[in-house]
């Protein structure tokens, strides 16, 4: 038993229904209680698809339970067909008809339905909301995908290639398609499908022809583009394009495979990261401390895109899929930090606090860890949120996607003149020391709006209308009062050393963003040396010792 | 879990058609009411005891992504606690202990039932009792289901209720008449009506749930119990086991229902007209000018309610009477007819009442019958929109303080808004 306030991922049938709403003439039946439904809000609301998914629930109540629920399932299947009639049906349970046991896979087969009908058995107490999407798209391609004739011999045709991954509710996967498609475009090659988002169940079925597979998101299409390569002998292209250096490796990659010159698409500047990275106002951001957190995917590409394009330093790496553990500890062992992986969001918040980082990328929960700690924040990765569907095209993956990276990582972040005036006049009255960074809005205390009153679901972040009195917030660091203990950047620790009042206002002195940063390594400096008191001298010391 | 009176309560003079229906059902389950209730009693904690699912509903359906740790959470049932290699009993103590560690402040903790913990028959209820004695008298535990098996929706605000009577005081038998008044309110909407209830010389006035886990309110055989909200079968049935009396009365929504809920409290307190007529002539007549606009753009409307809240009856009775719309179809997940009866009187003659659900005969209905207005769930609304149809997705008239006079026009106002929006809108 976990204890868990906000999760980073859905059930596993979630992941299926990703798939399934993805797709066109596929239809999901899935043996759930009553309330379950909620899912469908999160495409009809947060990715405001114009149409229910293409799913139906069995609903069963306490009632049904002591009577037939698999008669309800089998209903539930025939009448689905009968009104949808799609080309193909995936069935299976959510975590409560998981307990009773009704075997959705054998009642759908024995109502011989003239379509494919594919059985999905995502366990619901282990695995979670990637995984099974994985798993569904995997066993739609094993069951559908057939051996088909080779089209026109190589030579004579386009070079022709497969996109996996993309997905219903997935973070930008829309406009990396976008992105994606038109790379593959102006190298001269053909896509013959591109799937979940978009295909049909006989799409599925034409993928054998064919000549390789890119797969976008290894989360979701990794299992489904390794039955194929071990199928139909079909290479795969594993490399995430996102960032500059990505995307060139990825269209190396692709340009081999299909056997074409990559040089008219990577010629000439693609992408205006390079240049803005090393334009001179860019140097600012040399050494940013970064905290990164997120998917597997993106958390990989951010910490290297931070890292080799923009300058920064991981001070943070982690992701909650479990998954795909080893990949990350390598990538975090390259930036000599250890990874962070755990679905724990409060463990997470405990790392970034530790981490002293003066930004980060992560999910909405990192942003609002960020928010609580006054740190900016940039958002990499789902969990999903509605403003995560932007209107504009913002794509993550290809050249364009670097533009936006850029963009977004760095808007955030103070600008380096801004940054020196503080340094210089730290007692004008807009840059004392309590004075929140201006764009982080009106102090870090977010201004209620009202509750799901204009935006929908998950959108506002204040309190519901007419809440009784502000919500308690977890101990946070104190704020500084001459003279307090020192805690030791947040873990215990045995000896303590106390601030001097003149220290303490020296301390208030530094800029808020490096500040939380200047009092963990004095303190740290002192406990090191068994120092009861620390003084302005102890603060420039420490400074001195830390400095880099 | 819903009390079903049989359907030979029903007065069928009143004209109204009501239909049953079976089939897929889309509504939430009893544990969205947390989303509000964990607001509501401000040092109670609720700690859903269930899968990942049920974390995910609460988080997703609520959209309380919020700034600051929340009062509830979920104890996610695994792969070991269902195999037996963890004991769940232990694993539940060892839980709830992290969380108290944690949470020092909560003074009342329940343990939220869910789908999963009901199928396996997890008792919450020994586990309350037993988590209550280690950990009292500074946490009292209860349990409540909030399974979408037994519970639909505003349900759980009924469990939950219904949970908290048994240990509510026990009021003397010789106390003076008590006006109680049930069901989770704004604190706002909660105030105005203690004003009102003051000015009627009704004393003392007390509200359940109160903000205070401490505080819950006495109840006794002089206790009259006033419904404010239409789901609260459960709750009832408990408190008249307790002795209290409920007073028959329509629902506060809009002026008109807001006075005859008034009126059912001051007859039972032998209120003089004269003095009901002044304590409320200065509430009715802002009610009267707030919804005097809206009624422009809803009269002749004609609307059509998916089941959600069971508050699908009052907002229809307050849109038809007070607004002049038409009613197409009033679907509710469940019609209490002896709870609602005041409530159906005052429906037009003909109108469509569905009880249950059979979503996707009901959306060809809807589709058929083109409303103007359409007021559905979240999972709803947009496909309906894309179909031309105008909706009002309907969770937020449970968010929103709706109850009373003086929110009658905002009332009006949240029904007026899509169609507004729409003659706004070029593009």
């Amino acid at each position: 038993m976990q204890l868990t306030i906000w999760t980073y991922e859905g059930p596993p049938h979630i992941g299926a229904m990703r798939v399934a709403t993805a797709m066109r003439g596929l239809h999901y039946v899935l043996h759930a209680p009553q309330g379950d439904t909620y899912a469908d809000l999160l495409f009809t609301m947060i990715e405001r698809r114009d149409a229910r998914p293409p799913v139906t629930y069995t609903t069963f109540q306490a009632r049904d339970l002591g009577a037939d629920t698999a008669a309800i399932f089998k209903n539930a299947v025939e009448a689905a067909y009968e009104r949808f009639r799609p080309e193909a049906m995936i069935v299976g349970a959510s975590c409560t008809a998981e307990l009773i046991q009704d075997d959705p896979g054998g009642l759908a087969k024995a109502l011989a339905l003239p379509i494919p009908v594919i059985p999905l058995d995502l366990p619901s107490y282990q695995k979670k909301e990637n995984w099974g999407a994985s798993e569904t798209f995997y066993r739609l391609v094993r069951t559908l995908a057939v051996p088909v004739k080779p089209t026109a011999p190589r030579e004579t045709r386009r070079p022709l290639c497969n996109i996996l991954g993309p997905t219903a509710l997935g973070f930008r996967h829309r406009d990396d398609l976008v992105e994606i498609r038109s790379l593959l475009g102006r190298l001269g090659i053909d896509m013959n499908v591109v799937a979940p988002l978009g295909a049909t169940p006989a799409d599925l079925g034409r993928l054998g022809e064919a000549d390789f597979n890119v797969v976008l998101y290894p989360e979701i299409a990794r299992a489904a583009g390794q039955h194929l390569h071990k199928t139909f002998g079909q290479p795969m292209v594993e490399t995430v394009p996102i960032g500059v250096q990505a995307t060139i490796r990825f269209v190396e990659e692709v340009a081999a495979l299909a056997g074409i010159d990559p040089a008219p698409v990577l010629d000439g500047a693609p992408s205006r990261l390079p240049w803005y990275s090393r334009s001179v106002d860019s140097t600012y951001l040399t050494g940013k401390r970064v905290f990164v957190f997120g998917d597997a995917t993106h958390a990989l590409a951010a910490a290297r895109v931070a890292s080799t394009e923009l300058g920064f330093k991981i001070v943070g790496l982690g992701t909650y899929t479990r998954e795909f553990a080893r990949e990350i500890r390598a990538e975090a062992a390259l930036h000599g930090i250890e990874a962070l992986v755990t679905d724990d969001y409060l463990d997470v918040e405990a790392a970034i606090q530790a981490s002293a980082a003066e930004l980060v990328l992560g999910t909405q929960m990192e942003r609002h860890i960020a928010k609580r700690l006054g740190l900016p924040c940039a958002v990499i990765s789902a969990p999903i949120h509605v403003q995560d569907f932007p209107a504009r095209h913002s794509p993550q993956m290809g050249f364009e996607g670097a533009n936006v990276l850029f963009d977004t990582w760095v808007h955030p972040l103070m600008m380096g003149l801004e940054e020196h005036l503080l340094g210089m006049f730290r007692e004008d009255n807009e840059f004392h020391a309590d004075a929140a960074p201006s764009h982080l809005g009106p102090g870090h205390q977010p201004v209620p709006p009202p509750f799901a009153g204009e935006g929908g679901p998950r959108v506002s972040e204040g309190r519901e209308r007419g809440a009784p009195s502000p919500e308690r917030s977890p101990p946070l660091p104190p704020a500084p009062q001459a003279p307090s203990p020192a805690e030791g950047g947040g873990s215990s620790s045995s000896a303590q050393s106390i601030w001097a009042p003149d220290a303490e206002k020296e301390l208030r002195k530094i800029p808020f963003f490096v500040r939380g940063k200047a009092r963990a390594n004095t303190e740290r400096f002192a406990r090191e040396r068994e120092l009861p008191l620390i003084t302005v001298e102890t603060l420039y010391d420490a400074k001195a010792h830390f400095g880099r | 879990m819903n009390a079903h009176a049989k359907l030979g309560n029903f007065d069928p003079a009143c004209g109204v058609e009501i239909r049953q229906e079976r089939g897929q059902r889309a509504v939430f389950c009893g544990l969205t009411g947390i989303v509000w209730l964990h607001r509501k009693i401000q040092d109670a904690f609720f700690l859903v005891v269930g899968s990942r699912t049920c974390a995910h509903l609460i988080q997703s359906a609520a959209g309380v992504m919020i700034f600051a740790e929340p009062r509830f959470a979920t104890a996610i049932i695994d792969e070991r606690d269902l195999a037996g290699i963890a004991d769940m009993n232990d694993e539940l103590d060892r839980v709830v202990g992290r969380l108290i560690e944690r949470r020092p402040e909560i003074k009342l903790l329940f343990l939220v039932g869910s789908c999963p913990s009901e199928v396996i028959k997890l008792d919450l209820g020994r586990a309350a009792q037993r988590l209550s004695r280690e950990l009292s008298p500074q946490v009292r535990v209860l349990s409540y289901s909030g399974s979408g098996i037994e519970t639909t929706f505003t349900q759980g605000e009924d469990a939950c209720l219904a949970s908290l009577v048994p240990s509510m005081p026990a009021e003397a038998k010789d106390a003076a008449p008590s006006l109680l008044v049930v069901g989770a309110l704004a604190d706002v909407v909660e105030d105005q009506f203690a004003r009102i209830f003051a000015e009627l010389s009704i004393a003392p006035v007390r509200f359940l749930p109160a903000r205070r886990a401490g505080e819950m309110p006495p109840v006794g055989p002089n206790t009259l119990a006033l419904l404010a909200q239409p789901f609260l079968a459960d709750t009832a049935r408990a408190l008249e086991e307790r002795g209290a009396t409920r007073l028959t009365a329509p629902f506060p929504l809009g002026a008109e229902g807001t006075t005859g809920w008034l009126k059912a409290a001051a007859d039972a307190f032998d209120v003089a007209p004269a003095r009901f007529a002044a304590a409320t002539a200065a509430g009715s007549r802002r009610a009267e000018q707030a919804l005097a606009p809206y009624r422009a753009m809803l009269a002749r409307r004609r609307v059509f309610f998916f089941p959600d809240s069971q508050l699908e009856i009052p907002l229809a009775r307050f849109l038809s009477r007070e607004l002049g719309a038409e009613l197409v179809e009033i679907g509710t997940p469940y019609l209490h007819r002896g709870h609602l009866a005041d409530e159906l009187a005052l429906l037009p003659r003909g109108t469509t009442i569905v009880e249950g659900q059979d979503l996707d005969a009901q959306m060809d209905r809807c589709r058929a019958a083109r409303p103007d207005l359409t007021v559905c769930g979240l999972g709803l609304a947009n496909p309906l929109e894309a179909e031309g149809l105008a909706t009002k997705w309907s969770i937020e008239l449970l968010f929103t303080p709706i109850q009373g006079y003086d929110q009658a026009g905002d009332l009006a106002e949240l029904f007026a808004r899509p169609l507004v929006r729409r003659t706004r809108l070029e593009v």
